[in-house]
């Protein structure tokens, strides 16, 4: 972590800074850790995230003294916590909501890096474990969401487990495998409770290894341009906390809206239905942060081969498999795909109007998602996810390019443009 | 501005999609009614609650169970100990084994949960003609606008409809056709407050109940979020305004070069 050389002021404290120089690290952390002085407010979404993961992190705890990982008692086990558990209801409403503050924050986190162009030279790695942090954090979620064994818990995770049944070959094993039996059922709930405890502690490892990432070349900033010298720094404390701190406020404002006045309204009814695995529900969705995700998986409806014959290569369902986690795995490599030396999009005028061009798309494939596949919504579901890939694939390797950035300013100090070159 | 505004846009059409998938079906669209537990500072109606359980009593529970609700819960909607004692005793339920090791009933007592009308799903629909009537403690949760929705259903009933045989033409219900027969009509019940027992009264009444049943602790989640962004509010303001003061010398600065 980047040196810092505070000494501690009491006798005590020095003693133990010689023997473990805990002191210094944490100044290093979030004392003096020089931080540019024009970060905005997009940059608190990453300490937000760190807070809603420990807001997770307790609730959870607190919640898993009282539950049952049992298919015969976890949907009474909930209840039980809402009702008669002290404090169980808001236990679990901050859980339930956390998670969904918790993809909010980190969606933001990760835009605002595309945006700024928080992923390029010197800071590959600490994008690349951001990208791991979110594959966790949507496991996790997955399988926490299972836990209540309700009819939404049941159904979504047998369709999302039979998707690697698609896997030519070994698909059926694997998912016998990822089961523990034939089906989803009591096996499935014990290990999905387990790695639900489990992953959230892998997540604050790797969330480690982001901060030590971070540090090492430190914060980007909006102008994208990197830090000349002490006059475009600030010490983290006290303006970096000050500022973070009112942003977990007004945060917690909004997520106590959600808890105290509509505890329910993310969630989906029908998971207020104990589990039937002989009853389907008429539409299963997943929870709103797979949205665009879920309808990357079912853009494919056709199988891919030699037309006109019936040699298939891939089939359609797997197909959307490869799809879905491509659209996620490609973020690993959009360092190298995109070319163009200049990081923030404050001056690069076209990749500006084909950024927001993505967010639309990301929208309108939640959209898609959250719909019934009727209609015209398949064929717009196709071409949206085509487009999520043109955006990576083709428009970031030519557009670094093609496109003439604006002049940058000299320094954050002193943010006026050079003169020409 | 612009960016905030069209985040906020986009936001609101995603929410768009997603409560119109949870409220695509067939079914009509339930009526719209205000609720004393909606809102801010909602509560649940002690009459209402109270007369509402005497409907679940003295019909619902002929075939629902509300199996989450133990009887000293009545001491939360207004019952006396004493009163919900009394109710506990009108019922059986199973008591310890005896000493030969053999099961034995005894009355209800206050820590024991309202009884179901039937052992188990099997015996259940034996009742119902092949339909199983749902456990009603977390419907209102269980539907979307669950209290709308059970509201309409009580009181949407149409005669004249051609259904299969010993079903009820509903249009609330998905596929309009259900196998509860009309369970309320006016005049049912005489309530003990001397309230008038029309179809709407009681439909009312029983919604209300149910809604507590299904979310108990709803006053104290509303109370407690009174405080909670009370606090909130204060506190956001003094950390926006520290937050200036600290910033003040270097915003400052950077205007003067
Ligand atoms: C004679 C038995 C009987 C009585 C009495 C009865 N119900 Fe039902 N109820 C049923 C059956 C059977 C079903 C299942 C209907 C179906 O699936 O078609 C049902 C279903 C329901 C449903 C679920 C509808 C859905 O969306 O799935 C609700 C809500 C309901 N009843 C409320 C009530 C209320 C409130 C009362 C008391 C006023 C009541 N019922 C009285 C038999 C009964
Ligand atoms: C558990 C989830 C996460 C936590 C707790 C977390 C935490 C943080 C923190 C505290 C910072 C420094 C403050 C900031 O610049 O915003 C940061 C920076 C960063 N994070 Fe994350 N993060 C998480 C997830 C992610 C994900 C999923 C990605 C991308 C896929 C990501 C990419 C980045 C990048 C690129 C930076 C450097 C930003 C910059 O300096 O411009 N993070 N993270």
């Amino acid at each position: 972590m980047a040196g810092s050389n505070y000494q501690p002021k009491s006798k005590l404290g020095q003693w133990i800074e010689y023997r473990l120089p805990i002191f210094s690290l944490i100044d290093g952390l979030f004392g003096s850790y020089p931080t540019p002085k024009n970060l905005n407010y997009w940059w608190s979404f990453g300490s937000l995230a760190g807070i809603a993961l420990v807001v997770q992190i307790i609730t959870g705890i607190v919640l898993a003294m009282h539950y049952t990982p049992d298919t015969s008692l976890a949907f009474a086990s909930t209840e039980h916590i809402m009702r008669n558990v002290n404090y169980g209801w808001l236990m679990r409403y901050v859980h339930a909501n956390g998670a969904s503050m918790f993809f909010i924050i980190v969606y933001v986190h990760i835009f605002r890096g595309l945006y700024y162009g928080s992923y390029k030279s010197p800071r590959e790695i600490l994008w690349m474990l951001g990208v791991v942090i979110l594959l966790l954090m949507m496991a996790t979620a997955f399988m926490g969401y299972v836990l209540p064994w309700g009819q939404m818990s049941f159904w979504g995770a047998t369709v999302i487990t039979n998707l690697f049944g698609a896997v030519p070959v070994v698909g059926d094993s694997i998912v016998a495998w990822l089961w523990g039996g034939f089906s989803v059922d009591n096996a499935t709930l014990h290990r999905f409770f387990s790695l639900h405890y489990l992953l959230p502690f892998v997540i604050v490892g790797v969330v480690i290894m982001h901060i030590w990432a971070l540090h090492q070349h430190g914060s980007n900033n909006p102008l994208g341009i990197d830090v000349k010298g002490p006059q475009d720094t600030v010490p983290f404390t006290p303006y970096y906390t000050a500022k973070d701190l009112y942003g977990f406020a007004v945060f917690f404002l909004v997520f106590a809206y959600f808890v105290f006045y509509n505890p329910n309204f993310l969630g989906h009814p029908d998971n207020y239905i104990p589990a039937n695995p002989l009853v389907t529900p008429a539409h299963i969705v997943p929870e709103w942060y797979y949205l665009p995700f879920y309808a990357i998986l079912r853009a494919i409806t056709f199988d891919i081969g030699i037309p006109g014959t019936d040699i298939v290569f891939i089939t359609a369902k797997f197909a959307g498999v490869i799809l879905m986690f491509a659209s996620i795995l490609i973020l690993l490599v959009l360092p190298w795909l995109d070319t163009s030396k200049v990081r923030s999009a404050k001056f690069r005028p076209i990749y500006k109007q084909l950024y927001w061009l993505l967010v639309i798309d990301v929208f309108v494939l939640g959209y898609v998602g959250a719909k019934p596949p009727e209609g015209i919504l398949p064929t717009v579901g196709l071409i949206a996810t085509a487009y999520y890939f043109i955006h990576f694939l083709v428009i970031m390797p030519i557009l670094g390019k093609k496109e003439k950035p604006l002049p940058l300013p000299e320094s954050i100090a002193n943010p006026v443009v050079k003169s020409a070159e | 501005m612009k960016k905030i505004l069209l985040a906020v846009f986009a936001s609101l059409m995603m929410v768009g999609a997603v409560s119109s998938v949870q409220a695509a079906s067939d079914a009509e669209h339930p009526k719209d009614l205000s609720w004393g537990f909606e809102g801010f500072t909602g509560t649940y109606d002690r009459g209402a609650l109270q007369r509402g359980f005497q409907i679940y009593k003295e019909v619902c529970s002929a075939c629902h169970g509300v199996k989450y609700i133990a009887f000293r819960n009545l001491m939360e909607i207004g019952f006396s100990e004493e009163e919900a004692k009394a109710i506990a005793a009108e019922y059986i339920v199973a008591g310890d084994l005896d000493e030969y090791g053999d099961p034995t009933e005894r009355a209800g007592k206050l820590f024991d949960y309202i009884p179901s009308p039937f052992p188990n799903d099997i015996a259940a629909r034996a009742g119902n003609n092949g339909a199983l009537p749902p456990d009603l403690s977390l419907m209102i949760k269980a539907r979307p606008n669950g209290a709308d929705y059970v509201y309409s259903l009580l009181t949407g009933y149409e005669d004249g409809h051609e259904v299969a045989a010993g079903m009820s033409y509903n249009s609330y219900f998905a596929g309009s056709e259900i196998a509860m027969g009309q369970p309320l009509f006016d005049d049912q019940v005489l309530y003990a407050d001397g309230t008038e027992a029309s179809l709407e009264q009681m439909s009312q009444d029983v919604v209300v109940f149910l809604a507590w049943a299904a979310e108990p602790t709803l006053e104290a989640r509303h109370k407690a979020g009174f405080k909670v962004i009370s606090f909130l509010l204060v506190l956001t303001i003094l950390l926006y305004f520290s937050n200036k003061k600290v910033w003040a010398g270097i915003k400052a600065k950077k205007k003067e070069d």
